[in-house]
C-alpha cells in the first residue's frame, strides 16, 4: 500500500486526483471541480438515472462498460477505471456532428425538458456500445428502466435505438482506453487518505483480510448504493473506508461440484446471470432487482450484508438453501442465510468479518422454484412483499418446502409452520388452501407507506396460491398479455 | 389570415434537442457561478403544527464555512410568498403550518457546509393538534377559502323524479410534480440597491415581484430571467418564490450572489402538490343512463395557504361536466385547509379531478343499470340546443365529442374488443381485462380573465437574423420552438436564422405565468403581432422605393419580393436600417371574447375548449391487485398543429403523467403529518414499463374555429386527462370480477392494493 492519487481515465488521458473527501461523488467531481454539467443531479440517491455515466473496466482481454448512477459513486471508486460522461459522446462522431444516439434523439423528437436526457444517453450508450447488433425492444427498455422522465412519457427515446443503429456506427476507441487501465493496473494499492478519512482499496483476499482485522470499525464500501445515501441523504461522516472493488477473487464466480460460488463483491448484474444459468426461476428477480445503474454497481455480497428486511435477494437465496462464507484473517465459517439475519439491519457478522462469498448447493430433482416482487411499479421500486417457493415435488406430493419472504417481518424470513403444513402432504388445492390460511397468520407484517399489514397478509398467502395455480396450467402472469383484437 | 406560412406546421425538432442530449443546455444550476457565491440551504420543520418556543441556532452559525442565517425576523420587507392571498410566509414566524415548513435558512461557502448546517439548530416547538385530511378539516369547518356553488335547476325535485338514483364517496389522491430539475434560484446582487436573479420558474414577474416585496423594494429594483426550466408542469408556477426570496434574502444580507437549490427529499416536502379530493354525489338518471339530476361536493386539501387553490377549486367545478351535458345540477366546492405543505398548480389545475368526479359518477350508473359505459357516456354528451350549455352558463359552441368518439371507437376496435374482453373474462379465473373510453373537453384561458395577456419584442437585427424575447418560459412544452416556428413564418425564414432568448422582466413586463395550456395561444399572438409590424415598416419601405403597393409585398422563402422585386430578406434588412426604418417592436396581445363574474359565476371563461378521447385496454391479476396496461388509442383535438410532433409529445407525456397520478403514484403522511414518500426511492412515478406496449396517438383534423394563433388549439394540459381512461378500464376489469351491478370501490390511485381492496368489496380486512 502507498499513498497516491487517485487515477482514472477520463477525457482521454489518466487523471489523477488528490485533496477532494475520499466521500465526495463522482456527480460532485463532475459538476463542481470539472464544471461538466452535462451530468445533471435529479435526487441524488440513485433512483432517477439523470446522473448515469459509463464507467470502463478491463474484463479478460476485453473492455467491459456499464452505465452507473454518479450520485452515488465514491470518487476513489473510480480508481484504475475509465469514466465517459455525456460529453464523451459527440466527439466520438467527428467534429459538428452527434453521436448517432444523440441525432436519433434529436429526430425522433425524444427530448423536452430536457434535464433526463444525459443520463438516457448514458443508458443507451452503454447498451450500443455493448451488443453486436441492434438490441431488442426488451433490451432497450431494460436498459432504460432505472431513467425516469416526466415529459415525453418514453416511447420516442425506445425508438432511438434502433433508429440511431440506422446511421453509420461509431465507437470508443477501445484500445487507447485498454492501454491506459493497464497502465493503472501496475499503480501499488491505493490507500487514499485526506483529513480524518481514509479509502484504502486492497488489491487481493488476503490483503482485505488482513486489512480488515487491522480495521473492524472501517465500513466496507463495495458499490456504494447503499453508503452513498449515507452521504448524500443522511449527512453521516464516514470516517474509515475499505473499497472492495480491487479484490479479484471477490468478483469471481464458479461452479464447485455443482455448488454455485459468488464472490461478495461481484455485480449484481453479473451474479444475478448466474443465478439465472443456475435456476431459471430466478429470471423474474433479475429483471425486477433495481435498475441496471444499480445493479452494475451494486453487490451480491452488499445486498446481504445490508440486511435490509426487503432487500430482494435474500428471500429467493434463502429458500434456494443458500449459505454465506465467512472470513475473519485466516478463518472460514459457513452460515445458512436464513442464520445469518438476526435482527432489523443485525447480522452474524463479528468483528474483522466480512462476507467472502455465498454459495448454492445443487438443486435437489423435481424442485419448484418461483420468486415474486409485489410492488407498486414495476421498475426499480422496493418491494412490498417478495415472495419465494422451492417445493421439492416427488409422486404428487410435497417432499421439501421452503418458503421464504422479504417485507413481511424485520429480517427475511422462513415459514416454517406452513412448511411443516405442506410436507409430506398431497400437492392439491385443498393442502394449497390449508397452507394459505395459515400462510396468512404466520407473519405480522407492519403498516408502512407501500402497503397495509392486511394486504401483505393476503399477498403472500395468494402467492402460494399463484404458485399452485400456475403449476395446474392455469394462466396467472400479467406478463407478455397482447391485448384483444 | 388563415394561411399557416412555412414552417408552421412542421415537425422540426425542439429548438435544443441538440443542445439537450449533449448536456450543453444549460439550466440554472449548470450556469458558471459568479465570484464567491454562497450556497443555501433551508431548515426545515419536524412538526405539522405547532408554536416555535426556541429557535436556537448558535451552533448552525457556528459551523464551517457559514456566513448567514436567516429567520423570519430577519426578511427586511413582506415576509410572504402566497400569489393570491397573503398568507404564506417565506419563514415560519411564530407558527408552525405544516411538517417541512423552512423556519430558517443557511449560506455558506459550499452546498455541503450548508446543509449540514442546517441540521444543527435546536428548535422546540409546542406541537398543537394538526388537521391532517380533508376529512380532518371538513371535521373542523376549516377552510382556506369560502366554498364556492355553482347550481342550475331544482336538484332536490330532479333527484325525486328520476327514475333511478345512486349515491357514493369517491378518494382521489394528489400528485408530486417530480420535475427532473429540483427547485433552485440564483440571486446576485447588482449596484444601486438592485438584485438579478436567475430562477427555474413559470414565472418571472411574479418572482420579481414577491422578491422586490420580501425586500422591501420596488419591481423595478429586481430582475429575473429564466433560459429553461427541467420540467415545472405547475410545480414552478407560484411555488418557485419561496427559494427565489430566500435566495435574495440572502444575497442581500451578504453582498454576496446566494444559490438555493433545494435537495430532492426537501423539494418534496417542502413544496405543494396537486390537490387530494373526497367527493360525494347523487345522481338521478333515467334507464339509458342520461343524468336528469346530479350533486356534487368536491372537497379538495389545500394545505395550510390559500396559494392557487382557489382557481384551481374554480377549474375542477367547471370541468365537473367534462363532456356532458348536465340539466339540473349543483356542485358545492369546499377548499380545506389542513396542517399540510399548501398544494398548488399541477398540469390540468382541478380539470381533472372535476372530470375524474363526473367519470366516476357515469361509471357507477353503468354498472349499476349494466349497460355499456361507452352508452352512457353518448347518452349524456354535450349536443344541440338546448343541451349545449354549461352549469356556468357558458355555449359550448365548438362540440366536436360525439363525432371524435365515434372515429376513435371505431379506429381501436372499441365493439368487438369489449366482446373478446367478456369472453375472456368468462374463461379465466385469475386475470381479468377491462377497457375503457373516456372523453376529454377542457376549456382553454385563464379563469381570471386579466391573465390572458401576453407581450413580445422581436429584433431584427441589421443582418437579418431575428431574435425574440416574450413572456412565457420553456419548460419542456416546446413553446419556443413554436414561437420561433410562427416568427420564422412571419418573416418567411428558416427557423435557423431565428433565435428566442431567455425569458427576461428586463424584455417583456407584467407576464402572466406560463400555465393553463395558454403559453404559445398568448405569446404566439403576441410575437406575431411584434413581426407584422416590422414587415409593414418593411413593406412600406419597400413599396416606397418600387413606387407601388405595400400590400404586394410578400415575405417567404427568404425573400422579400412584389411584383417586378425580389431581394433576400437580409439585404432588404441591411438596405431598410440604412434608410433609417426600425426593426424591432413589440406584440401585445389579449383573448377577445372571454368574460367571467366571479359574483354570479357566470360567464365565458374559456376562449374555446381542446377536446379528446382514449380507449384503454388493462388486465389485472385478482390474487395480488397488479395490473399491467395493454393497449391504448389516443384521438386528440391540438386545433391545426404548429409543430404536430411535438403536440404527439405533448399527449404521450401528458397520458403517463395522468396514467402516473391514477395508478402508481401514491403521497403517503404518517399520522405526524410526516411526508412519508419524499423521494423516487418511495414515490413511484411512471417508468418505462408503464409505457403501453400498443401506443396508438393520432391527432383529430380540426381547425380551431376561434381566431387562436394559425388556429391551433392549446395542448399542454388536455391530455393528461386522457388517462381517466385507464383508471377506468380498471374498474371494468374489477367489475368483470364482482357480481353483476356491483359498484366497484376503487380509490385512486389505483395500487395493488387499491385494486385488492376494490376486489374485496372495499375492505382487506
Amino acid at each position: 500500500m502507498s499513498e497516491r492519487a487517485i487515477s482514472f481515465h477520463f477525457r482521454g488521458a489518466i487523471r489523477q486526483v488528490e485533496g477532494l473527501s475520499p466521500t465526495r461523488t463522482v456527480l460532485q467531481y463532475l459538476r463542481e471541480e470539472c464544471h461538466a454539467t452535462g451530468t445533471k443531479e435529479g435526487c441524488a440517491e440513485g433512483d432517477c438515472g439523470a446522473c448515469t455515466v459509463v464507467i470502463g473496466e478491463k474484463r479478460g482481454a476485453r473492455l467491459q462498460l456499464r452505465a452507473v448512477n454518479a450520485c452515488l459513486q465514491f470518487l476513489p471508486m473510480l480508481d484504475g477505471k475509465a469514466l465517459f460522461t455525456v460529453e464523451d459522446l459527440a466527439p466520438l462522431a467527428g467534429t459538428g456532428q452527434l453521436h448517432p444516439l444523440q441525432q436519433a434523439l434529436v429526430d425522433g423528437h425524444a427530448s423536452q425538458c430536457g434535464f433526463c436526457t444525459p443520463g438516457f444517453v448514458m443508458s443507451l450508450f452503454a447498451l450500443y456500445e455493448n451488443t453486436p447488433d441492434c438490441p431488442t425492444r426488451d433490451s432497450v427498455m431494460e436498459a432504460i428502466s432505472g431513467n425516469l422522465c416526466r415529459c415525453t412519457g418514453y416511447r420516442p427515446i425506445i425508438d432511438a435505438m434502433p433508429a440511431a443503429w440506422a446511421l453509420p456506427r461509431v465507437g470508443i476507441e477501445r484500445t487507447a482506453v485498454l492501454a491506459a487501465l493497464d497502465e493503472m493496473a501496475a499503480l501499488p494499492t491505493l490507500e487514499y487518505r485526506i483529513g480524518e478519512q481514509c479509502f484504502i482499496a486492497p488489491r487481493s483476499l488476503a490483503e482485505l483480510a488482513a486489512a480488515r482485522l487491522a480495521m473492524p470499525e472501517a465500513r466496507l464500501v463495495a458499490g456504494a448504493t447503499d453508503v452513498g445515501l449515507w452521504v448524500t441523504k443522511q449527512l453521516r461522516p464516514i470516517r474509515d473506508m475499505l473499497g472492495l472493488g480491487a479484490v479479484p477473487e471477490l468478483k469471481a464466480i464458479h461452479r464447485d461440484a455443482g455448488t454455485l460460488v459468488i464472490g461478495a463483491s461481484a455485480s449484481l448484474t453479473d451474479a444475478f446471470a448466474a443465478l439465472v444459468d443456475f435456476e431459471p426461476g430466478w429470471a423474474d428477480i433479475a429483471r425486477r432487482f433495481a435498475a441496471p445503474p444499480i445493479r452494475n454497481a451494486g453487490t451480491l455480497g452488499g445486498n446481504l450484508a445490508n440486511a435490509s428486511p426487503i432487500g430482494d435477494s435474500m428471500p429467493g437465496l434463502i429458500a434456494l438453501d443458500a449459505r454465506v462464507l465467512l472470513r475473519r484473517g485466516e478463518r472460514l465459517r459457513r452460515v445458512p442465510l436464513e442464520d445469518f439475519y438476526t435482527g432489523y439491519q443485525q447480522t452474524a457478522l463479528e468483528p474483522g468479518e466480512f462476507i467472502q462469498a455465498l454459495e448454492l448447493p445443487p438443486a435437489p430433482a423435481g424442485r419448484l422454484f418461483r420468486c415474486w416482487k409485489i410492488a407498486r411499479r414495476f421498475d426499480q421500486d422496493i418491494s412490498t412483499v417478495c415472495g419465494a417457493f422451492a417445493l421439492t415435488l416427488a409422486d404428487g406430493h410435497v417432499g421439501d418446502a421452503r418458503i421464504a419472504f422479504g417485507g413481511m417481518a424485520a429480517t427475511p424470513r422462513r415459514a416454517p409452520i406452513t412448511e411443516a403444513l405442506l410436507l409430506g402432504q398431497p400437492w392439491k388445492a385443498d393442502t394449497v388452501s390449508d397452507a394459505m390460511a395459515v400462510l396468512a397468520e404466520e407473519f405480522t407484517p407492519l403498516d408502512d407507506l407501500r402497503a397495509s399489514a392486511a394486504y401483505r397478509r393476503q399477498v403472500a398467502a395468494k402467492l402460494l396460491q399463484r404458485l399452485w395455480l400456475e403449476a395446474s396450467g392455469v394462466p396467472v402472469s400479467l406478463c407478455g398479455l397482447e391485448p384483444q383484437t | 389570415m388563415n394561411t399557416t406560412p412555412p414552417p408552421v406546421g412542421a415537425a422540426l425538432p425542439h429548438e435544443s434537442a441538440h443542445l439537450h442530449v449533449t448536456g450543453e443546455a444549460a439550466y440554472t444550476d449548470d450556469l458558471p457561478e459568479p465570484a464567491g457565491t454562497l450556497h443555501a440551504a433551508p431548515g426545515l420543520s419536524s412538526v405539522a403544527h405547532g408554536r416555535i418556543v426556541s429557535l436556537d441556532l448558535s451552533a448552525v452559525r457556528a459551523a464551517p464555512g457559514v456566513r448567514a442565517v436567516i429567520v423570519a425576523a430577519d426578511i427586511p420587507g413582506d415576509n410572504n410568498c402566497g400569489a393570491a392571498v397573503h398568507d404564506d410566509p417565506i419563514l415560519a414566524d411564530g407558527e408552525v403550518s405544516f411538517h417541512g415548513q423552512p423556519l430558517f435558512a443557511v449560506a455558506a461557502d459550499t452546498r455541503d457546509q450548508a446543509r449540514h448546517a442546517a441540521r444543527l439548530a435546536q428548535v422546540e416547538i409546542e406541537a398543537w393538534p394538526a388537521l391532517l385530511t380533508v376529512e380532518d378539516a371538513l371535521a373542523a369547518d376549516s377552510h382556506v377559502l369560502p366554498p364556492v356553488d355553482i347550481s342550475r335547476g331544482d336538484v332536490a325535485a330532479a333527484l325525486a323524479s328520476a327514475p333511478h338514483r345512486l349515491a357514493g364517496t369517491l378518494h382521489l389522491g394528489g400528485q408530486e410534480h417530480f420535475y427532473l430539475e429540483g427547485q433552485v434560484s440564483l440571486a446576485i446582487p447588482r449596484e444601486d440597491d438592485s438584485l438579478h436573479l436567475v430562477s427555474s420558474t413559470q414565472h418571472p414577474t411574479e418572482i420579481q415581484h414577491i422578491v422586490a416585496h420580501a425586500l422591501g423594494w420596488r419591481m423595478h429594483q429586481v430582475s429575473c430571467e429564466c433560459r429553461r426550466m427541467g420540467g415545472g408542469f405547475g410545480g414552478k408556477e407560484s411555488q418557485a418564490a419561496q427559494w427565489a426570496c430566500i435566495a435574495a434574502v440572502l444575497a442581500r444580507r451578504t453582498g454576496k450572489p446566494v444559490k438555493m437549490r433545494l435537495d430532492r427529499d426537501d423539494d418534496m416536502r417542502a413544496t405543494g402538490k396537486r390537490h387530494d379530493f373526497r367527493i360525494e354525489y347523487e345522481a338521478g338518471f333515467d334507464a339509458a343512463g342520461r343524468i336528469i339530476g346530479l350533486k356534487l361536493l368536491l372537497a379538495s386539501r389545500c394545505g395550510f395557504s390559500a396559494d392557487l387553490s382557489g382557481p384551481i377549486n374554480d377549474r375542477a367545478v367547471f370541468h365537473a361536466d367534462n363532456a356532458y351535458y348536465l340539466d339540473t345540477v349543483a356542485i358545492r366546492s369546499l377548499r380545506c385547509r389542513t396542517h399540510t405543505v399548501s398544494n398548488t398548480a399541477f398540469r390540468g389545475f382541478g380539470g381533472p379531478q372535476g372530470m375524474f368526479a363526473i367519470e366516476s359518477v357515469i361509471d357507477d350508473i353503468t354498472r349499476h343499470l349494466q349497460l355499456d359505459p361507452l352508452a352512457v357516456r353518448r347518452a349524456n354528451f354535450y349536443d344541440a340546443p338546448p343541451r349545449n350549455t354549461t352549469p356556468y352558463g357558458m355555449t359550448v359552441e365548438d362540440n366536436v365529442i360525439a363525432p371524435l368518439v365515434s372515429q376513435l371507437a371505431l379506429d381501436a376496435g372499441y365493439a368487438p374488443r369489449r366482446a373478446a374482453i367478456a369472453a375472456f373474462n368468462a374463461a379465466s379465473p385469475v386475470i381479468k381485462r377491462g377497457i375503457a373510453l373516456t372523453p376529454v373537453k377542457f376549456g382553454i384561458s385563464f379563469t381570471a380573465t386579466f391573465f390572458n395577456q401576453a407581450g413580445a419584442l422581436v429584433h431584427v437585427y441589421k443582418d437579418g437574423t431575428v431574435q425574440v424575447s416574450h413572456g412565457g418560459t420553456e419548460m419542456g412544452q416546446g413553446l419556443h420552438t413554436k414561437i420561433r416556428q410562427i416568427v420564422a413564418g412571419e418573416f418567411g425564414l428558416p427557423v435557423a436564422d431565428v433565435r428566442l432568448s431567455a425569458t427576461d422582466t428586463r424584455q417583456v413586463p407584467n407576464t402572466s405565468a406560463t400555465a393553463a395550456s395558454s403559453g404559445t395561444d398568448l405569446n404566439g399572438k403576441a410575437a406575431q403581432a411584434a413581426c407584422r409590424t416590422i414587415c409593414q415598416r418593411l413593406a412600406a419601405f419597400v413599396a416606397g422605393r418600387l413606387g407601388s403597393d405595400a400590400g404586394q409585398v410578400g415575405f417567404a422563402d427568404g425573400q422579400v419580393r412584389a411584383p417586378g422585386f425580389n431581394r433576400p430578406f437580409a439585404q432588404v434588412v441591411a438596405d431598410a436600417y440604412r434608410a433609417r426604418v426600425q426593426l424591432w417592436d413589440a406584440g401585445f396581445y389579449a383573448t377577445p371574447k372571454i368574460h367571467f363574474d366571479p359574483t354570479t359565476l357566470r360567464g365565458r371563461p374559456f376562449y374555446y375548449f381542446a377536446y379528446g378521447a382514449a380507449v384503454s385496454e388493462v388486465a389485472i391479476d385478482t390474487l395480488t391487485g397488479e395490473h399491467r396496461v395493454l393497449r391504448v388509442d389516443i384521438l386528440h383535438d391540438a386545433g391545426r398543429p404548429i409543430n404536430p410532433a411535438i403536440d404527439i409529445g405533448q399527449i404521450e407525456g401528458g397520458f403517463m403523467q395522468g396514467l402516473g397520478w391514477l395508478t402508481c403514484e401514491e403521497l403517503v403522511f404518517g399520522a405526524d403529518g410526516r411526508l412519508l414518500t419524499h423521494a423516487p426511492s418511495t414515490y413511484k412515478i411512471p417508468a418505462v414499463s408503464n409505457l403501453p406496449p400498443v401506443f396508438n396517438v393520432r391527432l383529430f383534423d380540426n381547425a380551431n374555429r376561434e381566431d387562436a394563433i394559425h388556429r391551433s388549439k392549446a395542448v399542454g394540459e388536455p391530455p393528461l386527462m386522457l388517462a381517466l381512461s385507464v383508471f377506468f378500464a380498471l374498474r371494468d376489469a374489477v367489475a368483470a370480477a364482482l357480481e353483476p351491478g356491483a359498484r366497484p370501490q376503487l380509490d385512486a390511485p389505483a395500487t395493488p392494493e387499491a385494486i385488492l381492496r376494490a376486489l374485496n368489496g372495499g375492505t382487506l380486512t
